[in-house]
């Protein structure tokens, strides 16, 4: 109930050009669409696909045009507005949310011509490509500093939905807080929802209710730190955009997601006619993932800690790193061992320490 | 599983404030739905209430003038609705609709410089000794004073539709506007004076939501709350009290299953997220089966049009 089309600016007038001369608006101009979850005015991961957006028509100028539709809710509806965008003469769409995987494999397929790009999903097809960031790269140095950080040796996580994507994030997250801190515990909510303002707070707050003094989201909204800012005493890390707005504190440091330098290379691949459907999954190395500027209360030396472990990420050591145990007690690394890109795509259990159960 | 870190008190503490937002806009949409007018509209009204006041209190340092530019916002923004429907005889439904996405698309547009500050905080009214009472103090006596402004609200609306003459007349226009019109009340007046009510009560629950639940502004933040609102007016069978029941049950629930995850109680929670609805779905089904005897305590004038002519 809550959608809206916006075209940029002079979509309506390019429409009505492409209709009087076909073939040339065909050449002249290459239309990319946008599906997004949430609104651009998130503060977090919608916001910054919209970034890449601006990026997009920043760099190409009058050779793009840009559409984008936003909180597109995940599951059949969005195979519609997937479709009304390819029926509007989209060249490629960005569809930038999980659960926006089959329908745009199932869109794909009844418009070979255009080209679709998915985020965080594994399915492929020769017109789908998908791409994603590391995302659990950049909570390896959130982790060491909520470890680090934590009092009352109990953390928060706010987890929209128990996919892979989010499962990584978790234990990423746990690892190298058990690292810096092996007392830690963490407690886990899911929201089942990626952006609901008002519940993000509610799960904050009962998270900080509960004695929780350090709150991870992977949710969207930046309402986690504001019930952070209310409790007081309480850090928190910015998702997916720097969430600057409550530097120094509660947030204390930040996951950037950075897409604009892929939205940019594959619109151009589109324009030069080389598109292929790829699988790009780029973290600190590939600069899709970025670590916000370290602020607030924590210690000179946390910062540095923190600092040397994105650095050695970036240069290729890996986040996962054995001795690792899966939450059952059963050997998932062995001392040295990194896993394969596959089984992190799949995860779907906890590590050992981590307390109960991944819903089903 | 450690329940022991749940507090109880801190427990229903925090589902009273997480339910004032949908008893808010639930009481006012009441009062809509008894002069017989459907407005669909809460979520577009709700989250204008909540750029406005969030923009007033920012920009005066004060939350109490933005809970009244809340209701102020939601109010003019409901006369959209009302001049169209009561003088233009627009459908409602379709009206309300229109009314939601017009919301949202405005709060969207006044809120582009808004977004990321923090609004001026609202301190717990001060009730002396009654907020020592062990537990009871926790739960009732330390809130922000639109807990109590809401339950005053309810209480208000409940005796205004059961006691005073012009409760009688608004009721009365609801349930058949052609015999108001005979004897003499102005139909289209009684209604827009309520369609301005449930404005005004929509926009101070969205501006509860940015300045007190959240606190912030964020596009969209309302996030389906309105329609909540509207089932539960007819979950409360378009009764008062039966609408306070009903917010802090679906509060209720929400808060409950987001704390005992976090307690890590091992409940499946995607059957705790869908209760409230489950419940909701129930007590439909009872009350469109037992002949609808609750069912006939719908307006009978709800969502039609009425002209003076007709």
């Amino acid at each position: 109930m809550k959608r809206r089309t916006l075209l940029s600016g002079g979509g309506a007038a390019a429409a009505t050009m492409a209709l009087s001369r076909p073939g040339l608006a065909q050449q002249d101009k290459v239309k990319v669409g946008f599906i997004y979850v949430g609104p651009i005015g998130d503060g977090g991961y919608t916001y910054e696909h919209n970034q890449g957006r601006l990026a997009v028509i920043e760099h190409f100028g009058d050779k793009v045009e840009t559409v984008y539709q936003e909180s597109v809710p995940e599951g059949a509806d969005a195979e519609r507005a997937i479709t009304q965008m390819a029926l509007g003469g989209a060249d490629i769409i960005f569809t930038t949310s999980f659960g926006f995987m089959d329908p745009t494999i199932n869109v794909a397929k009844k418009f070979p011509n255009v080209k679709f790009e998915h985020c965080t999903g594994y399915k492929r097809a020769d017109n789908v490509a998908t791409y994603a960031a590391r995302f659990y790269e950049g909570r390896a140095p959130c982790g060491h500093i909520a470890g680090k950080m934590t009092k009352s040796n109990k953390i928060g996580y706010i987890g929209a939905f128990p996919i892979p994507e989010v499962i990584r994030g978790i234990n990423s997250a746990f690892v190298h807080a058990q690292r810096a801190n092996p007392d830690v515990e963490f407690n886990i909510i899911w929201a089942y929802t990626w952006f609901d303002p008002a519940k993000e707070a509610d799960a904050a707050q009962a998270l900080i209710e509960q004695g929780c003094d350090v709150i991870f989201q992977h949710t969207d909204s930046t309402a986690p730190h504001a019930a952070a800012a209310k409790a007081g005493d309480v850090i928190a890390f910015g998702q997916a955009s720097d969430m600057a707005e409550y530097k120094p504190s509660p947030r204390v440091t930040s996951i950037i997601d950075v897409w604009s330098p892929y939205y940019i290379e594959r619109v151009q691949a589109v324009m030069d006619g080389t598109w292929t459907s790829t699988d790009t999954w780029g973290g600190y190395g590939a600069g899709m993932v970025e670590l916000g500027e370290i602020t607030g209360p924590v210690p000179d030396d946390v910062k540095a800690e923190a600092l040397a472990i994105r650095d050695r990420i970036a240069e290729g050591e890996h986040a996962f790193v054995g001795p690792i145990n899966k939450q059952d007690g059963s050997p998932w690394l062995a001392e040295g061992e990194t896993p394969e890109d596959g089984d992190l795509l799949t995860m779907d259990f906890y590590v050992e320490g981590i307390k109960g159960d991944i819903p089903s | 599983m450690d329940l022991s870190t749940i507090d109880p008190a801190i427990l229903l503490a925090s589902l009273m404030v997480a339910s004032t937002p949908i008893l808010l806009a639930a009481i006012g949409e009441l009062v809509v739905e008894k002069s017989g007018v459907l407005n669909l509209g809460v979520e577009g009204m709700m989250i204008t209430g909540a750029i406005c006041g969030f923009a007033v209190a920012v920009e005066t340092g004060s939350p109490l003038l933005g809970f009244v530019a809340a209701a102020a916002g939601g109010a003019v923004l409901s006369m959209t609705f009302g001049v169209l429907t009561q003088f233009f005889l627009s459908n409602q439904v379709a009206t309300g609709l229109a009314l939601t996405l017009f919301g949202l698309g405005l709060s969207a547009l006044m809120g582009q410089g808004y977004v990321g500050i923090k609004p001026p905080g609202l301190g717990d009214v001060n009730l002396g000794p009654l907020a020592d009472i062990p537990f009871l103090g926790t739960v009732l006596f330390r809130h922000d004073f639109m807990i109590y402004v809401s339950l005053a609200l309810v209480a208000g609306v409940w005796a205004f539709l059961k006691y005073s003459r012009a409760g009688l007349i608004l009721r009365a226009v609801g349930e058949s506007h052609d015999a108001a019109h005979a004897l003499g009340y102005k139909v289209v007046l009684v209604r827009l004076a309520a369609i301005a009510f449930g404005g005004a009560c929509a926009g101070l629950g969205g501006a509860y939501l940015s300045l007190i639940r959240v606190p912030q502004w964020t596009e969209g933040m309302t996030a389906g709350a309105g329609w909540i609102a509207l089932a539960i007016v007819v979950f409360a069978s378009w009764r008062a009290w039966g609408v306070l029941i009903g917010a802090y049950l679906f509060g209720g629930v929400a808060v409950l299953q987001l704390n005992l995850q976090a307690a890590g109680a091992h409940i499946p929670v995607e059957y705790l997220s869908m209760s409230p609805y489950l419940v909701t779905i129930l007590v439909l089904v009872i009350m469109s089966s037992g002949r609808g005897r609750a069912a006939l305590n719908a307006p009978a004038s709800l969502g039609r049009s009425f002209h003076a002519s007709s």
